[in-house]
């Protein structure tokens, strides 16, 4: 088993040796450089710009959808295909480190002109860090918030978005009297684990202990969590919908089947684009809500690493130089619409844009989700039981609490083979 | 004597060469892998194993055993049963149904329609999934607008997890039946005519044509028919992960669907590789007792 493996990998490593020789011989460097989703199309001006200042590099650009991005990077790494640089979703940066795929960027960061550690929001900083060391630099942010459809509240009687929790509470239950029993007041897919953990880590406990060994979930912040969560079903405040059976969520924001919305950046382009004009002034948005005031929201978003046995890692680390740089992520966001990660590059324009605004505000309030190489497959976990809560429609102490439970138990033993690599190390 | 040996000698070497080829590309293709994945199916070789082969413990039978406690693996067995139960026979049905009238001598436009239902089979799955997903819509789809028009309420099929599956059911047999309908228009062609007119001669009436001529003509078809479509009915995964993604409450999760998350999104592929060889055996155990109750039956 484990010969053949070791085999194909040192002919691969020869394949690319060799190809990278034949590069060399040239006057300009290739650099091979993967994105994901549909921002790769739009930006090829700074590549342009890039190989402008840069006259011996030259980038190949490949570009895949973010459907199967996960599994395509992790395919490339067991057949030792990786690019020297890539972008990578920064909630995955645990398991390519733990899979030995990464290179460690602090160096680099110290000695660079360009890189003031400082300036970046710390939670989305945060989440390229793993065991005191920095792994990728944060390209653009995503972090999720509340959009909300404002005429609807207004008409249930508030004018402003809600705070914290029990206002939001309240505000549901109004806009739920007002738009009758076809309509809902928010939409929480239950295909989509982003909105129960958004409002999961709002608290300061952590969603996993002991160093990450075992599931906190039977905590009483969890609890808390789950109950708030399950009686947006229990009383109808939420549908029990997901995201493929609504077809279309911005004509359905339109049509006022919901009135909150928990999302990203990326869905301010669309719903400036998609909804009629006379709704333009009907929706905003606002921070998350947090239990007792101003709410967290995960730090997501993409980031750019260096693959650890790269050929190229000065030519690689030059592109992640030029893309962390202010003028460029100005020029960055103007060209995607995406989030840039340091507070320089919020020109005064984009700070002051209604949209954008209370993402500004939400970035200061962002936090990492747990770093285990598992978070993917925890998270999932946490959905299917939510989804279980809010098909029972059932919101009562004891279920929540078995609920609890069971999800300590499950997460317990996904994270078993963590625990025991973790032992051989000590 | 030797004469004889050298030339059953060149004989088997002749025969050898033959298959050698076919021999050389399943044994890379099929045996290889296959003996591999049984090997790490005795592993849990995952994540951490693929970053660093230290981390690889032979477990034995370990994963077969924390399958057979995983109350979702039992689950999606559960649920392929389910959706082999209700597909099989209405597939089945509804090629041989629709293979009987596209062979009748009153047929017109034989090609047009032979064609158009035989079109599904050949269309992408992603497309066709694009536009049940809108068939199946509670508030704008086309079924529940039917039904509406006969007073039925709408029924949430994709998310209520009692429908889920039959809809899914429903969209795989429309998409596959006309691949064995057109099996059923060879086998009914090569009936000879003569049966029937002796038949009809002898006063029988259509019913009793088809049950006591068509059927038992039919028979080794019908066979060929059932056993390909059960094995092909229980390795059921692209509907549910075009239509619902497993869910609503885990409902359509079938175990191919249960062993690609495990493989390929969480990459325990130690587990991932039992469960495969899990529904190997049971898709060869029922392939099996098929032919055994068709040979008992002939």
């Amino acid at each position: 088993m484990t010969s053949p493996t070791l085999h194909r990998r040192h002919f691969v490593q020869g394949a690319l040796a060799a190809g990278a020789m034949g590069c060399a011989r040239r006057d300009s460097e290739r650099l091979t450089f993967w994105s994901i989703g549909r921002e790769a199309d739009r930006i090829g001006s700074l590549f342009e710009e890039f190989e402008r200042r840069n006259p011996g590099i030259r980038i190949k650009l490949e570009k895949f959808p973010w459907t199967g991005a996960h599994q395509k990077l992790l395919t490339a790494f067991a057949g030792n295909s990786l690019p020297d640089v890539f972008q990578i979703g920064n909630t995955w940066i645990p398991e390519f480190v733990t899979l030995n795929a990464l290179a460690p960027l602090d160096a680099l960061v110290a000695n660079s002109p360009v890189i003031d550690r400082s300036d970046f929001f710390a939670g989305v900083w945060d989440t390229n860090a793993m065991n005191g060391a920095l792994y990728g630099l944060p390209w653009y942010v995503d972090t999720r918030l509340l959009f909300y459809r404002k005429d609807l509240l207004a008409k249930a009687g508030f004018s402003e978005p809600p705070t914290d929790w029990a206002q939001w509470s309240q505000m549901l239950r109004a806009i739920k009297s007002v738009v009758g029993a076809d309509k809902y007041s928010i939409l929480l897919p239950l295909n989509e684990f982003e909105p129960l953990l958004n409002l999961g880590i709002q608290h300061p406990e952590s969603l996993l202990r002991d160093g990450d060994r075992y599931g906190n979930f039977r905590s009483e912040s969890f609890r808390k969590t789950l109950t708030f969560y399950s009686e947006a079903f229990v009383h109808r405040w939420a549908p029990l919908m997901t995201n493929t059976q609504i077809s279309n969520v911005w004509d359905e924001f339109g049509h006022g089947l919901f009135s909150f919305y928990i999302s990203g950046p990326w869905n301010i382009v669309e719903f400036q684009k998609r909804l009629p004009k006379e709704l333009q002034d009907a929706w905003d948005t606002a921070p998350m809500p947090g239990p007792n005031g101003p709410g967290a929201s995960i730090a997501g978003g993409s980031s750019l690493v260096i693959a650890k046995h790269a050929q190229k890692s000065t030519a690689a680390w030059k592109l992640i130089e030029f893309f962390a740089t202010p003028e460029v992520q100005i020029r960055y966001h103007e060209l995607t619409g995406n989030m840039p990660p340091r507070r320089a590059s919020w020109s005064q324009e984009l700070a002051d844009d209604k949209y954008a605004k209370a993402f500004r505000t939400q970035l200061e309030r962002v936090k990492s989700t747990p770093k285990v190489p598992e978070w993917e497959r925890i998270a999932t976990e946490v959905r299917l039981i939510g989804e279980v809560i809010a098909q029972r429609g059932d919101a009562s102490r004891s279920v929540i609490d078995a609920a609890c439970t069971e999800l300590d138990r499950r997460v317990d033993a996904i994270l078993d083979k963590r625990r025991s690599v973790l032992k051989k190390l000590t | 004597m030797t004469t004889h040996a050298l030339t059953s000698g060149s004989r088997s070497l002749a025969g050898w060469m033959f298959t050698g080829p076919a021999l050389l590309v399943l044994s890379v293709f099929f045996f290889v892998p296959t003996l591999a994945a049984l090997l790490m199916s005795l592993t849990d070789y995952d994540l951490y194993a693929l970053g660093d082969l230290s981390n690889l413990r032979f477990v034995a039978f370990d994963n077969y055993l924390a399958l057979l406690k995983d109350e979702r693996f039992w689950q999606s067995l559960g649920n392929t049963f389910y959706f082999v139960a209700i597909g099989v026979p209405s597939s089945v049905a509804l090629s041989l149904g629709s293979a009987l009238l596209l062979n009748s001598k009153l047929t017109r436009f034989r090609t047009f329609f032979r064609v158009s239902l035989f079109a599904p089979v050949v269309t992408t799955l992603v497309a066709v999934a694009l536009v049940w997903r809108y068939i199946f819509h509670t508030r704008y789809g086309l079924l529940n607008y039917g039904l509406s028009i006969v007073g039925v309420e709408p029924i949430d099929w994709l998310g209520d997890p009692h429908w889920a599956m039959p809809s899914i059911a429903l969209l795989a047999v429309w998409k596959n039946f006309g691949y064995n309908m057109i099996i059923f228009i060879a086998a009914l062609q090569s009936i000879p005519q003569d049966l029937y007119e002796a038949a009809r001669i002898d006063g029988a009436s259509a019913w009793q044509q088809f049950r006591h001529v068509t059927l038992p003509s039919l028979a080794p078809t019908l066979m060929l028919v059932g056993i390909l479509t059960t094995a092909g009915y229980f390795q059921v995964f692209s509907e549910p992960y075009m239509m619902t993604e497993g869910g609503p409450l885990q409902s359509t999760t079938s175990v191919l669907y249960f062993m690609y998350e495990e493989g390929f999104k969480w990459w325990s592929l130690g587990r991932a590789s039992a469960v495969a060889f899990v529904l190997f055996i049971i898709i060869f155990s029922l392939t099996l007792l098929q032919i055994r109750f068709a040979r008992r039956h002939a």
